[in-house]
Formats: C-alpha cells, sequence, structure tokens
C-alpha cells in the first residue's frame, strides 16, 4: 500500500519548468493528451490526433480474456502554445511569424512546425538574421507517425546559437505518398550524413542533396527500416523446452 | 581477366568492372599492379580501398581515396558496417530497458549514451528537480571517470597508429584501472546500463571512494608520463602538427564539436554553456588550443583529463556526505521498486525485498510486477537534451506517444557527425596523415552507425 502514496504529490506539483531563461510553460492539464482539446479550448487551434492506441498489449491475437484489449485512445501530442511564450521564445517567434505553422512548448523546450515549402527560407533566416543566429545543425531525426494522415513522415532538426546559447527544434513535416523535403546541405554543410541517414532509414527525399544514398545500410537494401511499417524482424529462441518469440511478437503493453 | 600477370592467386586477380580495372591488393605483387595498370588514365588515377578491416581505421570504417602517388585528392567514407538497429530496438522495449540498448551505441563512452536518453525521459516525465543530489554526483563522478578512459583509448590508438607503441600501451594501461572502478561500481566494465530515469541502478558500494581517491593519486602521477613522452616529442609532433587542420568556420560548417572545435581556440563546452546534473556547481575550466590541427586536439585531451581528475575529486568529496542518501528518485511509479545486493548465489533482488513482496504484502507484489514488466509511461512529447560526451555533442531526441516504449529514439552521436569532415582534413595531404587526421576526430564505430 505505501508503495501507492508519491504519485500524489508528483500530480500536485506546480508544472512549472526552468526553459532557458525561465520560459513560460503550459499548463499540465494542456499536455496530457486526455485534457488537450478542453483545455486548449480557443477556436481555431486544431488539435491534430498523430495515432490511435488500440488496447493495452502491444500483440494482437494473443488470447486477451481481460477485456482491455478493446480500449480506443486517441495519441495526442502537445498543442500549440499561446503568446506570450515567455523568455526569448516571443523574440525568434516574431522573426519567424509568417513562415511558421505552429509553436509547440513543452518541458520547456520550443518547437516551431514549418511547412517544407518555407522550410529554407526559415533555415536561412536562423542562421543569418543577426538577432537569432542558430550557426549550429545538430543534425535531422526522421519520426514516422503513420497515423498523422497527410504528414506521416516528420523531419525534425535541432539547432543551437553558440552566440546567444539557445536551442530551438524545427519539425517539417511530408506525406507517405509525396516524401520530398527540401535538402539543407547549402544552408547547413553538416545536415549532409544526417539526411542520408534519415534518407535510408524511413525513405525521406531530400531534394538538392548532393548524393542521396544509403548510409547504414547495404547500397541494394529494400525498405526503410525505421518505419513503423517495417517489421522489428528476429526468430523465435527455443530455451530449455520453451520458445521465446521474437521481441514484436511478444505479448507486451503499449 | 587479364592475360598478362603471373599471379596464380585467383583472388588476386585484376578483373574489369564499369567502374574500371579492380586489383586486390594481397601484398608483395606491388610491381605487378604497377605494370597491370598500363599507361594513360588508369596510370594517374587510383582508388584505394582501405578498410573496412584496417587495423587503422579505429574499427570498421571504409575510407575510399583517390590517390596520386602518394597524395590524397579525394577522401570519403563508407560507414554502416557496425549497424545494429539499436534505435528501432529500442521502440520495443521499455523505457527502461532503452538504457541496456543504448549504452551499447559508443563503446567508448557507454555513460553518455545512457546519460542523455536518461535526461530526456526525465524531461518528459518532468522529474528533473526530483532526481535525488546523490544519483546527480554519481552520474558525474561516472561520466568523468568514463571521460578519462575514452581519452585514453584516444591517444592509445592515436599513438599506435603512427608507432608511438609505448603510449598504447600505457594508455591501455590505465583505462584497465578505470574499467576496474567501472566494475566495481556497476559491476560491469561496459555496457553497464547504471544510469536509469529517476537516478542510478545503485547505491556506491563500500570502499568505492576510497579507491577512487586512491586511482587520482595515481594518476596525478602518470598523466604527466603522457606530457613528457609526447608534448616535446619531436617526431611526435612532426607527425601531428599541421595535420587535418580545420578552423572554426568548418568546424561550424560541419557541426563539429567537443575536443576539434576547442581546439580552434573556441572554448565552448556543454557543461559550461549548458549544464546538466548540477555541473554548474563544480570547479573546472574548459580546455582549448589555438592550433587547429591535430597536436593541438592531442593536448586538449591529455589537459581535458586533468580538468576531469578534478571534478572527479570535488564529486568523490560529495559522496563522502552523502552517505546512506537516496539514489533513485522518490515517486514510486517511476522507481526501479528493488535494490541488488550479494547473496550466496551471486548477485540478484535484495532478499529483503523478496520477503516484502512474497510475504509481506500483496500490492507491493501488483506494484513490482507491474512495473518491471509493463513499465511506466511517458507523457506525448519530445526531448532533446544533449551533453557533453568526450567527442562532442552527444544528444538523444527521445519522442513518446505516451505509451511505455519509446516512440522514437534517435541518437545524434557526435562521432557520426565529426566523421563527415575526413575528407576536409585529410584531402592534398599524405596517406599517412589520413590516418592522422582520423585519429584526432576520435571516431568510435559504435556510436557512428548505432
Amino acid at each position: 500500500m505505501s508503495d501507492e502514496k508519491p504519485a500524489e504529490k508528483q500530480a500536485e506539483k506546480p508544472a512549472e519548468k526552468q526553459g532557458p531563461e525561465k520560459a513560460v510553460e503550459q499548463a499540465a492539464t494542456d499536455q496530457s493528451p486526455e485534457n488537450a482539446s478542453e483545455a486548449l479550448g480557443e477556436p481555431g487551434l486544431e488539435i491534430r490526433a498523430v495515432g490511435e492506441r488500440h488496447g493495452m498489449f502491444g500483440v494482437k491475437g494473443s488470447g486477451d480474456t481481460s477485456g482491455y484489449g478493446g480500449l480506443v485512445a486517441p495519441v495526442v501530442l502537445p498543442g500549440a502554445a499561446q503568446r506570450p511564450y515567455g523568455g526569448w521564445f516571443d523574440a525568434v517567434a516574431d522573426k519567424l511569424d509568417p513562415l511558421i505553422e505552429q509553436v509547440v512548448i513543452h518541458r520547456g523546450e520550443i518547437t516551431f512546425h514549418v511547412h517544407r515549402d518555407n522550410l529554407v527560407a526559415v533555415m536561412k533566416l536562423l542562421r543569418d538574421d543577426a538577432a537569432l543566429r542558430f550557426e549550429f545543425l545538430s543534425g535531422v531525426s526522421g519520426v514516422h507517425y503513420p497515423g498523422d494522415a497527410g504528414r506521416e513522415l516528420h523531419a525534425v532538426y535541432h539547432l543551437a546559437s553558440y552566440t546567444w546559447n539557445r536551442r530551438i527544434r524545427v519539425e517539417t513535416s511530408a506525406p507517405d505518398g509525396d516524401p520530398h523535403i527540401p535538402s539543407l546541405v547549402p544552408v547547413y554543410p553538416a545536415a549532409d550524413w544526417h539526411e542520408r541517414e534519415t534518407w535510408d532509414m524511413y525513405g525521406i527525399q531530400f531534394d538538392g542533396h548532393p548524393a542521396l544514398t544509403r548510409i547504414l545500410m547495404p547500397d541494394d537494401w529494400p525498405g526503410h527500416p525505421q518505419r513503423k511499417d517495417y517489421p522489428l524482424g528476429g526468430i523465435p529462441v527455443e530455451y530449455k523446452g520453451a520458445t521465446v518469440p521474437p521481441p514484436d511478437q511478444r505479448r507486451s503493453y503499449n | 581477366m587479364s592475360t598478362d600477370t603471373s599471379s596464380t592467386d585467383f583472388y588476386a586477380d585484376p578483373s574489369e568492372t564499369t567502374e574500371g580495372k579492380v586489383f586486390t591488393v594481397t601484398g608483395q605483387d606491388w610491381s605487378e599492379i604497377g605494370a597491370g595498370l598500363g599507361e594513360g588514365d588508369a596510370a594517374e588515377r587510383v582508388v584505394v580501398n582501405m578498410g573496412p578491416q584496417h587495423p587503422s581505421t579505429h574499427g570498421v570504417l571504409r575510407l575510399i581515396l583517390e590517390i596520386e602517388g602518394e597524395t590524397v585528392t579525394e577522401a570519403r567514407c563508407g560507414i554502416g558496417y557496425l549497424h545494429t538497429g539499436i534505435e528501432k530496438n529500442m521502440e520495443y522495449r521499455t523505457w527502461t530497458q532503452g538504457v541496456t540498448f543504448c549504452t551499447r551505441m559508443d563503446y567508448l563512452s557507454p555513460f553518455f549514451n545512457e546519460m542523455t536518453y536518461v535526461l530526456g525521459v526525465e524531461r518528459l516525465l518532468d522529474i528533473e528537480d526530483d532526481i535525488p543530489e546523490k544519483a546527480q554526483v554519481m552520474r558525474v563522478l561516472l561520466m568523468e571517470l568514463n571521460r578519462i578512459s575514452s581519452h585514453l583509448v584516444c591517444i592509445a590508438t592515436g599513438g599506435m597508429e603512427i608507432g608511438a607503441l609505448t603510449v598504447m600501451t600505457i594508455g591501455f594501461r590505465e583505462r584497465e584501472l578505470v574499467l576496474d572502478l567501472f566494475e566495481l561500481i556497476t559491476g560491469l566494465r561496459m555496457n553497464h546500463a547504471f544510469i536509469r530515469p529517476g537516478g542510478v541502478a545503485q547505491d556506491m558500494p563500500p570502499g568505492a571512494l576510497d579507491q577512487i581517491r586512491d586511482f587520482v593519486a595515481l594518476m596525478k602521477k602518470r598523466l604527466p608520463e603522457y606530457a613528457a613522452l609526447c608534448n616535446a616529442n619531436p617526431i611526435f609532433k612532426a607527425r601531428l602538427e599541421n595535420v587535418g587542420h580545420l578552423d572554426i568556420e568548418g568546424c561550424m560548417a560541419l557541426g563539429l564539436t567537443g575536443p576539434v572545435l576547442r581546439s580552434t581556440g573556441y572554448g565552448f563546452d556543454l557543461r559550461k554553456a549548458q549544464p546538466y546534473c548540477g555541473y554548474e556547481t563544480y570547479d573546472f575550466d574548459v580546455q582549448t588550443w589555438d592550433t587547429a590541427d591535430s597536436y593541438g586536439r592531442f593536448r586538449v585531451r591529455l589537459n581535458e583529463m586533468w580538468e576531469s581528475l578534478r571534478i572527479i575529486e570535488q564529486a568523490a568529496d560529495r559522496l563522502a556526505k552523502l552517505e546512506g542518501a537516496p539514489v533513485m528518485v522518490a515517486d514510486k511509479k517511476v522507481a526501479w521498486p528493488s535494490q541488488l545486493s550479494i547473496g550466496s548465489d551471486g548477485m540478484g533482488n535484495s532478499l529483503d525485498h523478496i520477503r516484502h513482496i512474497m510475504g509481506e504484502s500483496m500490492e507491493a507484489l501488483i506494484h513490482h510486477f507491474k512495473l518491471v514488466t509493463e513499465g511506466f509511461r511517458v507523457p506525448a512529447g519530445q526531448a532533446y537534451v544533449p551533453i557533453e560526451s568526450p567527442r562532442g555533442e552527444l544528444g538523444a531526441h527521445v519522442v513518446s506517444d505516451g505509451g511505455t516504449r519509446p516512440f522514437r529514439a534517435h541518437f545524434r552521436d557526435p562521432s557520426f557527425n565529426n566523421l563527415q569532415a575526413m575528407g576536409v582534413m585529410s584531402e592534398g595531404g599524405q596517406i599517412a596523415d589520413v590516418i592522422v587526421a582520423i585519429a584526432s576526430i576520435d571516431p568510435v564505430m559504435g556510436g557512428v552507425d548505432r
């Protein structure tokens, strides 16, 4: 019994976080998936579910008698933030305003969602503007949201400004059917290998990349392994008479 | 198949491909190859594959060099030989199990891999401020010990590749002492999975602080040996100075961080600029050099080991005052339910804990079972908390969909990024300098390929 107590304390704690220079954080209720749509309640603000979670167990067809297998819950990422964002976030957002789709502030980190058509312009501005000076692109990280219709493939860029000691995230997306995102190699040469890796793993084609070839997988490999529709693979392992199925076929929680 | 060769080695016979004539060099057949090249274009432009299995390429790194005589005119890397799909695998395990995977990426700096991932998870859980002080001090202590062991391997293998074998033997001698400390504290020499979301896996074992102090005292005697062997050694300097040059503009454009960036004179260190784990409360200096070459990077690493020793001493002093303090967050919904202890049959769950869940409390048993099999849920969102690894900015982009497993974990490994500079550093130089340039980047292929 005593094991359960501290969870309460956790929930009551004010959801204030130290951003770089104390950003205004959205209340915790705004961020939890269940409450997102009510809490934000502002007209014109779109809350997108990026997926659906079915049941409690990751694997289907394993004789679930609990009834929990029928649960359906939307997967909702933190929604758009409201002005003022607090600290230097506003100053950066002011500069980018016409070019960005949405600003998300979560746990003290700011994310600018940018349409792929504006990506290069935004990045150029971020790099060159004296008040922004994000000189450092740390890399590209792909994320595949199969449930986010029309924007399944996300490319996430983490930038740092050494001049101002700031960090931001820029996120853009492309649909599965048209996986094209402009390359950032002309702006940030560091993106070269990172874009090749994201092409290799997700099949995002970075238009304008000097040599978009596979980098980690063999050149003739079929498919893009990090996509959610690509199976993990593996074989059952027999040990002392029992058979352990591969990780993606084990009964698990999701 | 060529007919003008007397070789009887089937595999060494030159063959014609769409790219030109291909020779497999097995040694002692240089004259045949020279003759086989003939006249004209082929004799001018030779592409050499160095690696992936080559003693000087830091693991399975393949270098594709276009050479003219001994001069490298174009250099490219071929990577991916050590790709193991760790990021994909992490999507199929709980958040806590993820540590067990990512510790294996950059195998020379396992604690840094664990740390950046765990910091991301803790940020998403919103428990960053609840981590016990002792856990943070232990993390800093382990990371700085790890920085020393990693820099030692860099200096040791870098020395070996240019023929300085003594540097190699003494480097591995000292690294062994660090690994002994790791074994004492975590139970393993590498692949520790010791830093967990919420704290660390285990408290300090009795006597560990004394051994750490002994190690620091010994290192203070031995680190000057490296300086005495190398710093003013004319052969060493001749091989390293002005080799692998990359100035600050090049570093920023190609996203290079760590000792390579600091060797240009720019003192950027995430431990100072964006502190984590309480680094702002430790007294240490950022080490820089101003030559922007391989020699400068060697000196930066050497000096950083001294700074790490300073931090370790301060951490050890703090740990001495934190006897018996918790090393895991108090929130029982996140904290691993049991501590380990030594029993008659080796290390396992502590007997007190087993007695509690099996004999005293049904709820505790349910709680243990749920947390160990299902794990905890992490609120949906994404986080990126970079840290200063021995090679530069290491960061994990952690994405959660609100489930018990990472939706995506991507590691921005500094070796992967820094290796992009290999071409810029070595084109126009000699083949022998390619080795020096790569050694000065200090890539670890486990981290590059993940």
